[in-house]
């Protein structure tokens, strides 16, 4: 048993569920007693899709356990067939449907239902969310994809995407603009609207688009064995990734590595003089797998921050990210508890975290701006407009979304100026962290220097409570404080800590303001 | 005045209920810690379930899942599905690190799921071993959440129901209110019964355990949810009397109610009419206000809560509609009986749900206002269909003389959005 309120990602049939929704002519009957259907609302609140997921629910109550359970799957099964008329059903059962062991696969073939019925095992107390996508979408291909005849011209298959994915449905259209830049065709787009017809086609592709791991690779592997079709494995999050991403397609396919990045913006934005001061800014990177691992070079080589600490959720590609942390010099972080996320958040005390919904609000306690860029998220992540991560419009949108949670060149640079002012003292907090500034100064006086400080600080004093003990315990000298008054508040946090343990190191107790400037060049970089 | 409310010839006590079975686009008794452990400030919820359990958890309570909340689940790993032994030693070693880490909790409740339900871990027994291993700081009950047993709103019937049997025992005659309702609503309540000169008043549940009221031959009880039926049977098995009434919704709901309350405890007409006078004006004025779109509209319940016939009877009685079907998931005539005495028959009731033969219903009768989950909400709205999300009538403040108008607002909204969006191309 393990203790949890937050859990980065659902039980297994959840995503069952967003291969099924993401299909279109597929209905997924599940084993499962009343109160499952919460997952419903994920789709049609969070996603704000205009459907019901095709799921089907046994709904089996209390008094039924003793009873027929088994009869009840069988009648829900054919009320499915009959009043949806798929072209293909997966079956399987929830949590507590695998523990009463009837089995949906072996009952449901023992019916006259005349379409394929696929069924799933999806370990509910082993295994979680993505990998119930990737298995789902592997036995949907391995069931209803054999070989055929391949397209005249050059096309490619999209693997991954799915219901309820980060950004899935416009990452779909950049990365068909990659492809068709190059002259290749789409051949199939699955699961994303694809119907269990289309699925019979796969094998007609020259190359298949991995474009998430987590969704699809055991398919694009079992693709790749049985019917010959290579898949690339850069995925083309960021302006280098997409470089490498059109070379590597060009490569498969043998065609010119032709693009057209007259929109793309990112690169000069990021050269601007205004960008200056984004350099080195310290960043904890945490998500899935394949967000984190194109976060962090978007990051380190596009944008000039520092990462510092970088992990995901999902073990199965903990090799990768692990490998990729030692590129970095850093520690991979693999857990899926949120109290060790933020507690390595803590210890990094990063200037930014980019992450999950998660991540978001451990940004907001600790009063360190973030920015999204993995599952799970919520509803505002799924936005109106167009907001792809992949390709050069992708790359510029990351660009944006990273930036303005961070105070930009210019206005850090008003803010230190002004600081004083009573518009921009040090209580009224960046100016894109509206949730979480303080109230303005009443009557427009600057604030006393009794008002309770900020969220921020209340962490500093415990980390200092905690760090600082016995006969460590530093003095700052009236002139030293006040020259530390008036380094910019968001930076104050770190040349506290700073000084601190170079003063410590030293065997420094009274700290001036001598100590404070020779512990700042000490630390210059 | 104390006019005697008008009783239609033929009232939907005596309607045939409908009553379905199949699938329930419903949510589990589960849900109900959610505004449960907000009103009980030293309580802790711990679910023993599955990472599904924690997933609706989290899909339910939305933001307030970040905010250190009072529950959590106990994860069920394969480990604990092998032999029953270590599920306990499992689930009290999760306890000891819980409790050492929240000490400020006072009572704990493990809440089943389907999943220990079906293993048959034994919840009622680890609650004892647990009181005496924390005894005496800290109260160990347990009760039922699961899906397979409890339907929404029932998970707090469940849980006040499992509180009961240890109340303390009290021969005094107090008014004991039942039911967690956001604290200005409670406040408001017994600010009226108290100007009656009605008390001691005692709630179930209270803020904190040290508050929890006695029980006993001489209490009276008035249900303040339509879905406490096992919590009135637990009451009444303590020798505790129900007072029953409709329910506390509208105008005539909340007059109902106290009037109910005023005579059990001898308060005169004038008394109860001073005290009454002013809120019931208020009441009236707002609810005219806020009823201007739903007069005359069709409504079509969905089953979710079991507030769904007190709340057809406010919306047709004081709001002017007209109800085409009334589902709840399951329907208690000892409580919602005085609510369906003063509804016209001629709606359909019905009892728990097979939701696509139900969806049918809806699409034919195409109701101006369709009350549902949000698992329909959207889908429906995409039909052309108007909805009103069923969820937020539990969370929101609505019952009471003040809030009636805000409960009208609640139904009223939806329609008016509709009529004000333009956002079809015009020809």
């Amino acid at each position: 048993m393990k203790l949890t309120v937050w859990t980065y990602e659902g039980p297994p049939h959840v995503g069952a569920m967003r291969v099924a929704t993401a299909m279109k002519g597929l209905h997924y009957v599940l084993h499962a007693p009343q109160g499952d259907t919460y997952a419903d609302l994920l789709f049609t609140m969070i996603e704000r899709r205009g459907h019901r997921p095709p799921v089907s629910y046994t709904t089996f109550e209390g008094r039924d356990l003793g009873e027929d359970t088994a009869g009840l799957f069988k009648k829900t099964c054919q009320d499915a067939y009959d009043r949806f008329k798929p072209q293909a059903l997966i079956v399987g059962a929830s949590c507590t449907a695998e523990l009463i062991q009837d089995d949906p696969g072996g009952l449901a073939e023992t019916m006259d239902i005349p379409v394929p019925v696929i069924a799933l095992e999806l370990p509910s107390y082993q295994r979680k969310e993505n990998f119930g996508t990737d298995e789902t979408f592997y036995q949907l291909v391995k069931a209803l994809a054999g070989p055929v005849e391949k397209t005249p011209h050059i096309t490619a298959n999209l693997i991954g995407p799915l219901a309820l994915g980060f950004r899935h449905r416009d990452d779909l259209e950049e990365v068909k603009g990659l492809l068709y830049e190059m002259g290749i065709g789409i051949n199939v787009v699955a699961p994303f609207d694809a119907t269990p017809a289309d699925l019979t086609r796969l094998g007609a592709a020259h190359i298949n688009i991995l474009m998430y791991p987590e969704h699809a690779e055991t398919a694009a592997r079992h693709m790749e064995r049985v019917l010959g079709i290579p898949y690339t494995k850069t995925v083309p999050i960021g302006v280098g990734a997409t470089h490498d991403f059109v070379a590597e397609v060009a490569r498969i396919c043998g065609v010119e590595p032709k693009k057209d990045i007259s929109r793309l913006r990112q690169p000069w934005w990021s050269k601007s003089v205004d960008s200056t001061y984004l350099t080195g800014k310290r960043v904890f990177v945490f998500g899935d797998a394949t967000h984190v691992m194109t976060a962090a070079r978007i990051a380190r080589d596009e944008m000039g921050f520092e990462v510092v600490g970088l992990g995901c959720y999902n073990r199965e590609f903990a090799r990768a990210v692990r490998q990729l942390a030692k590129d970095f010099g850093l520690e991979a972080l693999i857990t899926d508890d949120y109290l060790e996320v933020e507690k390595a958040i803590e210890d990094a005390s990063p200037e930014m975290i980019l992450g999950t919904q998660m991540e978001r609000h451990i940004g907001k306690r600790l009063g360190i701006p973030c920015a999204v860029i993995s599952a799970p998220v919520h509803v505002q992540d799924f936005p109106a407009r167009y907001s792809p991560q992949m390709g050069w419009e992708g790359a510029n949108v990351i660009f944006d979304t990273w930036i303005h949670p961070l105070v930009m060149g210019l206005e850090e640079h008003l803010l230190s100026m002004f600081r004083e002012d009573f518009e921009f003292h040090d209580e009224a907090g960046a100016s894109h962290h509206g949730g979480h500034s303080p109230k303005p100064a009443e009557g427009g006086q600057p604030p006393a220097a009794a008002q309770p400080r900020r969220d921020i600080s209340e962490t500093e004093k415990h980390e200092q409570a905690a760090t600082l003990t016995g006969t460590d315990v530093m003095v700052w000298l009236a002139d030293a404080e006040k020259e530390l008054k008036k380094i910019p508040f968001f930076v104050r946090g770190k040349a506290r800590r700073n000084t601190e343990k170079f003063a410590a190191e030293r065997g420094v107790t009274e700290i001036s303001v001598d100590t404070l400037y020779e512990a700042k060049a000490h630390y210059a970089r | 005045m104390n006019t005697p409310v008008h009783i239609p010839a033929t009232s939907c006590r005596d309607t045939p209920i409908l009553k379905e079975r199949g699938q329930r686009e419903v949510f589990c008794g589960l849900t109900g810690i959610i505004w449960l452990h907000r009103k009980m400030q030293d309580a802790f919820f711990l679910v023993v379930g599955s990472r599904t359990c924690a997933h609706l958890l989290q899909s339910a309570a939305g933001v307030m899942i970040f905010a250190e909340p009072r529950f959590g689940t106990a994860i069920l790993e394969e480990t604990d599905l092998a032999g029953l032994a270590d599920a306990n030693d499992e689930l009290d070693r999760e306890v000891g690190r819980l409790l050492s880490r929240r000490p400020d909790i006072k009572q704990l409740f493990l809440v089943g799921s389907c999943p220990s339900e079906v293993i048959k871990l034994d919840l009622a027994r680890a609650a004892q071993r647990l009181t005496q291993i924390h005894a005496p700081h800290v109260r160990v009950l347990n009760y039922s959440g699961s899906g397979i047993e409890t339907t929404f709103t029932q998970g707090e019937d469940a849980c006040l129901a499992s509180m009961v049997p240890v109340l303390p025992g009290t021969e005094a005659r107090e008014l004991l209110l039942v039911g967690a309702l956001p604290d200005v609503v409670e406040d408001q309540a017994v600010g009226l019964l108290k100007k009656m000169g009605i008390g001691p008043i005692r709630v179930l549940p209270a803020p904190r355990s040290s508050d929890a009221p006695g029980v006993g031959p001489n209490t009276v009880f008035a249900c303040l949810q339509p879905f406490l039926g096992d919590t009135a049977a637990a009451l009444e098995r303590r020798g505790a009397r129900m007072i029953s009434a409709p329910f506390p919704f509208g105008e005539e709901g909340t007059t109902l109610w106290l009037r109910a309350i005023a005579k059990e405890f001898g308060v005169d007409d004038a008394t109860f009419e001073a005290v009454t006078a002013a809120p019931r004006a208020r009441a009236r004025t707002a609810i005219a206000n806020a009823s201007e779109h739903l007069r005359g509209k069709t409504i079509f319940f969905m089953p979710d809560s079991q507030l769904e016939i007190p709340l057809a009877r406010f919306l047709t009685r004081e709001c002017g509609m007209e109800a085409i079907e009334i589902g709840q998931p399951y329907i208690h005539k000892g409580l919602v009986g005085p609510d369906l005495d003063l509804i016209p028959a001629g709606p359909t009731i019905s009892e728990g749900q097979d939701v696509d033969k139900q969806l049918d219903r809806v699409r034919a009768a195409r109701p101006d206002l369709t009350v549902c989950g949000l698992g329909l909400a959207n889908p429906l709205e995409a039909e052309g269909l108007t909805t009103k999300w069923a969820i937020e009538l539990v969370f929101t403040p609505v019952h009471f003389y003040d809030q009636a108008g805000d409960l009208a607002g609640l139904f009223s909204r939806p329609l008016r959005r509709r009529a004000l969006l333009k956002l079809e191309e015009r020809a």
